[in-house]
Parts: structure tokens; C-alpha cells; sequence
């Protein structure tokens, strides 16, 4: 029979500080990606305008779209390829100080689609996608995507906190933003675009990771009741260990599917894709080392003071704890 | 205990039951762009899960009032203007489900799925509106000529006689193609129940109307006689000046709806541009719905004139080519301003009127804000690429869990099967639409009901470890679990109800699939697989050992 972590009796809460550590190089890495090459958010956000355009003809590549755009003088746009090479990507954002008329983006389009068909002719390549946003539409999402991020987090908090007490939840939403930092600084390092759809990956993050938590922690509130003699660092390196095969292997199959997702589901959802691949990786990887820990820290900054008996953490001030 | 399975067992079957109700393939008519041209009515058969753009192609705009060549006075009248303008353009964008909505306070969104040719889509929705003030047919020269047109129809072979000489035209090709699938426009049920006459195909399709010049059409027959009504040989015969004009909504007559026909005059007497303003009010004396109107200087004289000779008449007010509400007659001589009397109508039906009337008379001009356009190959793209995903994913989860925990783990995946069929079933049934993203959603909350299953099997191991029997292992795993699983699942939700708050369109069928499957998940792995442990139980009654 299969059995992972079967038994396991690791000093997780031991290994903290390498766990920070790693954590902190992942992040001053990425933050420093982010600062150098700045934020690839999609259009979605800024306005602008995408098209999608598949060469029927093999003789289209990056550089002749470059010259047929810049021959009917369409300058500044990015161009990619998309997928295979006979997919291709252009993109132009709409400058935040021109004075930012909404038809911009459909003209924009419309160029674009004129200067490939005047250049390459009809039926040398199929327009597969345009997106052409306002830039005041995009200013929208923007607010709406951060408001979304924000209740979401703050509904979860308390959610948490009613569920368990507060200091539960902090520690919950400490190990959630790990999270969230880290994958931010994930697409950094990938310099994957910043659409709605990451945002919506970030935010099923969140939720997986504070499910993640949330189960360690309601074995931590079950030990606390269970063994009342053992102390809190004992009790939480039980709980994370208890809970380690479940955690492995539904980060597991979580993973499997996003990875599925990944190499099949094809480039329109791959940014999407690759973010959940690493959320759920630092998710499962934050509820076994940053949670407790950060559980722990602050536990002992503000030891139980709580009244409500036997919910709150059992820590009396007279047992030492091994540092 | 085996009463209680056999309830546990009503309650999946009820649940299996249901989805596939929902899932199964069910007649639908769908309004389409005929080869000719021509929107026609089709029958299709199919599932009631519907795609998202990015899926099958199409449309998505959202337009704004155009304030930047010049202020326009009431932003939020133009953008009603507007909107009842696009809404009376629905049958011309040629896809079978449009959508035309408001979105928020100053937005119109439309998306039409399966668009092909969004520039035309675009040049509907941006056309300026055109109404005009026609009389209609008062000597009923049009009914006197039905007899003639179905005489030059049968002359044209498209009449049903048979061995009529036939010579072949694209029509008659249409036509055939009508009769031949039993799935196509159905007019020919109409032809049982006598219209205005007996012989000919159109004096079988059309009834008399309640005012002069006014024809009443089955709706299922509203496709066919459009394109009778445009065949060259039929307009040759419509009366000199005459002109044959729909009505803009249909009308239920006792169980059937009817679509209006009018025939009206070619000159109209009053247009948009001469009209200042409508408004919706309750008369003082008789307390009946009316709507007000005010005509320019010019406008004003034009109507005066001709009101004086055709008192007594009815006339239409046509907007965009569509005549709105029924004719109303004209009572006496009006100039500059007049009323429209509703009688019985409601004030909501008056606002209605007097907001098309504006919508004729004040433009609005309308910018759009946001497009995206998704190709049908790239669809069809996505939803193999997206199929192939899941199937790779879910494979890869049920092999995990079965090599992992054997014997448990195939219930659990025999619990995951329904899972997916309830998700489905769910979606279909809440009429919501399958986008990429949602079957990223999808396969991710299949990792969340393996969760759930995990949770619950690893108590079990460790109550089967502190030496309980099978059965209180069974019992205690899914008690144990019990509080994890709500926790977790409900956060998610939480999270999810946010992101359909406030996310758009692909967005929000992630968040809807991820809702519905979290739901699903929770039956099937708490639900389906206590009740597959219970009959297992049952079954080698007392389990001694349990492959986990």
C-alpha cells in the first residue's frame, strides 16, 4: 500500500528560517525583475488594442508585418508570435496622454486590419482575435480587478476570524499574501502579461491557499483541545506532519490538472495556466512552512489573552517553549 | 441502515435524473442568416449548454453616448434611446442568440455569438436611427392584390400546386430545401387554417387585421412570407405607392402570436428630423395612457395640412422600418402639437412609444468603448485544445487517487464521473455559458472534490490506524473531515462570488463554473461516496478490511 509522509514526525517549524530565507530570495529576485523591467499588464488595463492574426501564407513573419504596419505608418505597436510561428500577436496600447477618446482602440484596429490586407492581400491570413479597449473601460477593470482582490481578502479574514479567532486569521492572510507576493513576483521573472484572467488566477490562489491553511490550522485547533499537555510548537509541528500526506497530495492533483492545463489547453489561457501551476506550488508550499510559523510569531507576541476559553490557543505563560 | 441507503440511492438518482434532464438535447428554434440572405426560423437540435464567445466565435462590444463631438443634453435618455433603437435591429445582425443589454448606468453591451462579419455588425448598431410618419392602406388596394401576387407566385412555381412548371431559382431552392427538412420552416401547418383565402400561398398565410391595411401572420410563418414578400415577382404586383412593413413586436392572439404586416403608404408625412419631442403622460380626464408630441415650426405646418385631408385615417409611426404599436387614427386636424391617446394601455407602454419617437427624433450617437472579437476557428481551436485539457487533467487526478488509495479511491472516482455530469448539468440548467476559462474552472474543482475525498481518507487511515473496526473508521473519517471540507469549500466559493461580481465576461464564467463544481464536488465526494462506502459495507457484512 501507498503511503506518503506516513508518520511523519519532520521539525518543520524547525526549518523556518531556511523557509523565510528562500522565500526572501524568491521575492527580492522578482521584486527586482519587476523594478527593471516594469509590469507587462495587458491591455484589458491600460486600453489599447490586441489582434490576433494567423498567416495563411508562409511568407508572413514578424519582420514583414513590422514593415507592412510601419509602410502605412503604424509605429510603437509590440509584435509576437503566438503559440506556433504562423500565430501572431499585435498589440498597441493607447498613450494615457493622448486625449484618450474612446474610438482610439477601434481605430487603431481597423488600421491595423487595413495595412495587413493592403500588404499581404485578402486570404493570405485570418484575423483571429481583436480586442480594442478604451482606455477609460481599462481604467475600470483596473479598479475593479484591485476591489475584486481586496473584498475577496477581506471577506475571507472574516470568514476566518469567525470561524476561528483572530489571530488564526492573520496568520491565514500572512500566509495568503506570501502567496500572492510570491506569484506576483513569479510573473516578474516570466514577464507574463498582467489580463484579467491572471487576476482571476490570483484569486483562485488565494482561495486554494487559505483552504490549504485553513485545513492545518483546524488540525492545530483540534490538537490544542486533544493534547492539552504538549506545548504550542509541539502541537503545531504535529498538526503540519498529521496533515502532510493530504496536503501533498492534493497539491498534487491540483497540479497535475493546472499542468494539463498548461501543455494543452493552448496560448490563449497559458499565462492563466502558468500562474496557477506556481500558485499552487508556493500555496502548498506556504501552508506547510510559512503558516505555522507565522502562527507561531504571532502567538508569542500576543499570547493568549483571549477569554473565549477554549477557542482561543492554550499557551500559558508559564510553559517555556523551545526556541 | 438499508432503508437508509436506498433513500441515499433516491437522492442520486433524483440528482443523475436531473442533470441529464438538463443536458438532454432539446428542440430549439434559433433565428439564423439564411443562404439567401434572409433571417430564417430553424429548428436544431441540441445540448442546452451554451458556449461563450471565445468558444464559438463572435461578438462582444460595449458603447457609450458619444459626448466627444459636442455635449449631449441627457446622457442617460440617449443611451435608452439607443438602446431601444439597437434592440429593434436584433433580427438584421444574422446570429441566432443576440444580446442587448444595459449595463450599469451608461453603457450598452452587445454580443453576438457566431458573428462573422463584425463590420457589418458594427455598421448596424451605429446606423442613426429613421422614423417617419406613414399613412396606412385605407382603400385596401393591397388586399385586392393578394390574389394577384399568388397567381404571379404560382406563375414562379413556388406556389404548392403540384406539376406547375418550375424553372429553378434560388428561392425555390430555399423552399425546397424548407419542405424537404422536417426541421426547417414550418408554414405550411398554417395553410390548414384558412387565412384570407383558400387558394393561393399567401392569402393562406395572412389574416385580416383589426384596421384597414393591417395583416396578422403566424409567427412561425413570419420567415417565410418575409422572403415571399421580397421576391421580385411579388413586389412587381404590391400596389403603386403601397409598401409592406412589419410590426415591430409580435402579438398573442388567444394561444398563438401573430406578427403584424402593414401596408402602408411610400411617402411619409412627418420624419424624425422635424419632430422635437415625445413625452409619456396620463390624460387628466379620461385617466388613459398618452404620449405628447411637438413638431418643428416647418414640421408642424406639413402636418397640419395633411392631417386636415386624412382625418379619419390611420397612421403608422415606422421606426427603422418596423411599425410601432398599432396605428393609431387621426382625430382631426393637428399642427405643431399633438397627442397620441393609448387607451387602455399602461403608462409603461406610453413611455415605450414616446421613447422610440425620441429615438427617431434625437440621435445618439454612440462610440464603442470596448470590442472583442473572437474568430470561429480559434473557438473551435479552444474547444478542442480546452476539451483536451480536461480529459488529460481528470485522467491524471483519477490515476493519482486510485493508485494512491486503491479500492477507496475507485469509489471516489466512480463519485467523480457523476461530479462531472452534475457540474454540467448544473451549468446547463442556471442557463450559464461555457467559456475557456470555465473549463479551466472546471478541472480545477475536480481538484477540489479530490480534496474533499483525500480529507475524508486520510482520517480514515488514521482511525484504521488506532485500531477501529471498518466500520467506525467510516464514520469518524467523514465526521472528522466534515469541518475542513465546509471551510475550505466555502472560502472558495467566497472568493468566487467576488470574482463573478466583478469580473467580465470570460471572468465570470470561471467564477460560475468554479461555483457550480465546488456544489457538485461537495455532493459527490461527501454524499455519492458515503453512499458507495455504505453499500460496500453492506455488502460483506462486517467488513473486516478496507483497501485504502
Amino acid at each position: 500500500m501507498l503511503r506518503l509522509f506516513d508518520n511523519a514526525n519532520y521539525d518543520l517549524l524547525g526549518a523556518r528560517r531556511k523557509a523565510y530565507i528562500a522565500t526572501g530570495l524568491m521575492a527580492v529576485v522578482g521584486l527586482i525583475a519587476l523594478a527593471v523591467r516594469g509590469v507587462n499588464s495587458s491591455i484589458e488595463f491600460t486600453g489599447g488594442t490586441l489582434i490576433q492574426v494567423r498567416a495563411v501564407d508562409s511568407t508572413i513573419s514578424i519582420g514583414a508585418i513590422r514593415s507592412a504596419l510601419e509602410g502605412h505608418g503604424i509605429s510603437g505597436s509590440e509584435l509576437s508570435t503566438f503559440g506556433t510561428d504562423r500565430d501572431f500577436l499585435i498589440r498597441a496600447r493607447v498613450e494615457a496622454d493622448t486625449s484618450g477618446s474612446d474610438s482610439e482602440a477601434q481605430a487603431a484596429a481597423a488600421a491595423v486590419g487595413r495595412a495587413l490586407t493592403e500588404t499581404f492581400g485578402d486570404g493570405s491570413h485570418t484575423v483571429e482575435r481583436v480586442e480594442a479597449i478604451g482606455p477609460k473601460v481599462g481604467g475600470e477593470l483596473r479598479t475593479r480587478a484591485l476591489l475584486a482582490i481586496l473584498l475577496s481578502f477581506g471577506a475571507t479574514l472574516i470568514y476566518v476570524t469567525f470561524r476561528f479567532e483572530w489571530r488564526f486569521g492573520i496568520a491565514t492572510i500572512a500566509a495568503t499574501a506570501h502567496d500572492i507576493v510570491l506569484t506576483v513576483c513569479f510573473i516578474g521573472l516570466m514577464h507574463l502579461e498582467i489580463s484579467l484572467l491572471v487576476i482571476a488566477a490570483i484569486l483562485t490562489i488565494v482561495g486554494y491557499s487559505m483552504n490549504d491553511t485553513i485545513v492545518v490550522f483546524d488540525r492545530v485547533r483540534e490538537n490544542l483541545h486533544k493534547y492539552k499537555r504538549e506545548n504550542f510548537v509541539e502541537i503545531l509541528n504535529r498538526s503540519v506532519n498529521e496533515t502532510l500526506p493530504r496536503t501533498v497530495l492534493t497539491g498534487g492533483s491540483t497540479i497535475a490538472a493546472t499542468l494539463s492545463l498548461l501543455i494543452f489547453a493552448g496560448p490563449v489561457i497559458r499565462a492563466f495556466a502558468w500562474v496557477m501551476a506556481f500558485g499552487l506550488i508556493v500555496g502548498t508550499f506556504s501552508s506547510i512552512f510559512i503558516a505555522a510559523p507565522v502562527l507561531l510569531a504571532i502567538e508569542r507576541r500576543w499570547p493568549g489573552e483571549d477569554v473565549r476559553g477554549a477557542k482561543s490557543i492554550i499557551a500559558p505563560a508559564g510553559v517555556s517553549q523551545p526556541t | 441502515m438499508l432503508s437508509s441507503i436506498r433513500n441515499r440511492l433516491i437522492v442520486i438518482g433524483l440528482l443523475v435524473a436531473a442533470s441529464v434532464w438538463s443536458l438532454w438535447p432539446r428542440n430549439v428554434t434559433v433565428r439564423q442568416l439564411g443562404p439567401d440572405g434572409r433571417m430564417q426560423d430553424v429548428t436544431v437540435k441540441r445540448t442546452p449548454l451554451k458556449l461563450g464567445l471565445d468558444l464559438q466565435g463572435g461578438i462582444h462590444l460595449a458603447l457609450e453616448i458619444d459626448q466627444s463631438k459636442g455635449v449631449v443634453a441627457n446622457p442617460s435618455d440617449a443611451l435608452d434611446r439607443a438602446l431601444t433603437v439597437i434592440r429593434q435591429r436584433v433580427d438584421e445582425f444574422g446570429v441566432s442568440e443576440p444580446l442587448v443589454q444595459k449595463a450599469g448606468t451608461g453603457r450598452i453591451i452587445v454580443e453576438l455569438p457566431g458573428e462573422r462579419d463584425p463590420a457589418r455588425a458594427k455598421g448596424i448598431i451605429q446606423r442613426s436611427a429613421f422614423l417617419e410618419w406613414r399613412l396606412t392602406d385605407m382603400q385596401n388596394q393591397f388586399s385586392e392584390a393578394i390574389a394577384r401576387i399568388d397567381r404571379a407566385l404560382r406563375r414562379a412555381g413556388v406556389a404548392d400546386v403540384p406539376g406547375a412548371p418550375t424553372t429553378p431559382s434560388p428561392l425555390e431552392q430555399l423552399l425546397k430545401t424548407d419542405s424537404a427538412g422536417a426541421d426547417t420552416t414550418r408554414a405550411d401547418s398554417a395553410a390548414d387554417t384558412a387565412g384570407l383565402g383558400t387558394s393561393g400561398l399567401l392569402a393562406s398565410l395572412l389574416f385580416q387585421g383589426g384596421l384597414p391595411g393591417e395583416y396578422l401572420v403566424p409567427e412561425e410563418s413570419y420567415a417565410r412570407v418575409d422572403s415571399l414578400l421580397r421576391l421580385p415577382d411579388v413586389e412587381r404586383e404590391i400596389p403603386r405607392g403601397l409598401e409592406l412593413v412589419w410590426g415591430a413586436a409580435p402579438r398573442s392572439q388567444g394561444t398563438r402570436a401573430y406578427r403584424p404586416l402593414y401596408a402602408v403608404e411610400r411617402r411619409a408625412l412627418v420624419t424624425g428630423d422635424q419632430l422635437t419631442d415625445a413625452q409619456a403622460n396620463l390624460d387628466q380626464q379620461s385617466g388613459g395612457a398618452i404620449v405628447t408630441f411637438q413638431l418643428t415650426r416647418a414640421g408642424g405646418r406639413i402636418f397640419a395640412r395633411e392631417t386636415a385631408r386624412h382625418v379619419g385615417d390611420h397612421l403608422a409611426i415606422i421606426l427603422d422600418q418596423k411599425v410601432q404599436s398599432q396605428p393609431p387614427v387621426i382625430r382631426s386636424e393637428i399642427g405643431r402639437r399633438g397627442q397620441i391617446e393609448l387607451g387602455s394601455a399602461s403608462l409603461r407602454e406610453a413611455q415605450d412609444l414616446a421613447l422610440v419617437l425620441r429615438a427617431g427624433a434625437l440621435p445618439a450617437p454612440l462610440v464603442i468603448v470596448e470590442e472583442r472579437t473572437v474568430g470561429a476557428s480559434l473557438g473551435d481551436d479552444s474547444i478542442r485544445k480546452g476539451i483536451t485539457a480536461s480529459i488529460v487533467g481528470v485522467a491524471a487526478i483519477v490515476l493519482l487517487v486510485a493508485a494512491y488509495y486503491r479500492f477507496a479511491g475507485l469509489l471516489a472516482v466512480g463519485a467523480l464521473s457523476l461530479y462531472a455530469l452534475f457540474t454540467l448539468g448544473g451549468l446547463a440548467a442556471f442557463g450559464a455559458t461555457l467559456t475557456l476559462p470555465g473549463l479551466a474552472g472546471f478541472i480545477l474543482s475536480v481538484g477540489m472534490a479530490v480534496d474533499a475525498n483525500v480529507l475524508v481518507f486520510e482520517r480514515m487511515r488514521e482511525e484504521l490506524k488506532a485500531k477501529r473496526t471498518v466500520r467506525a473508521a467510516m464514520d469518524m473519517g467523514f465526521q472528522n473531515a466534515m469541518p475542513a471540507i465546509v471551510d475550505s469549500n466555502l472560502t472558495t466559493v467566497l472568493t468566487a462570488l467576488f470574482l463573478f461580481q466583478f469580473g467580465t465576461g470570460p471572468v465570470k464564467g470561471f467564477a460560475i463554473t468554479l461555483i457550480v463544481g465546488i456544489f457538485a464536488s461537495f455532493i459527490s465526494a461527501v454524499f455519492v461516496t458515503k453512499t458507495f462506502f455504505l453499500i460496500w459495507q453492506e455488502r460483506r457484512n462486517p467488513a473486516k478490511e478496507l483497501s485504502i
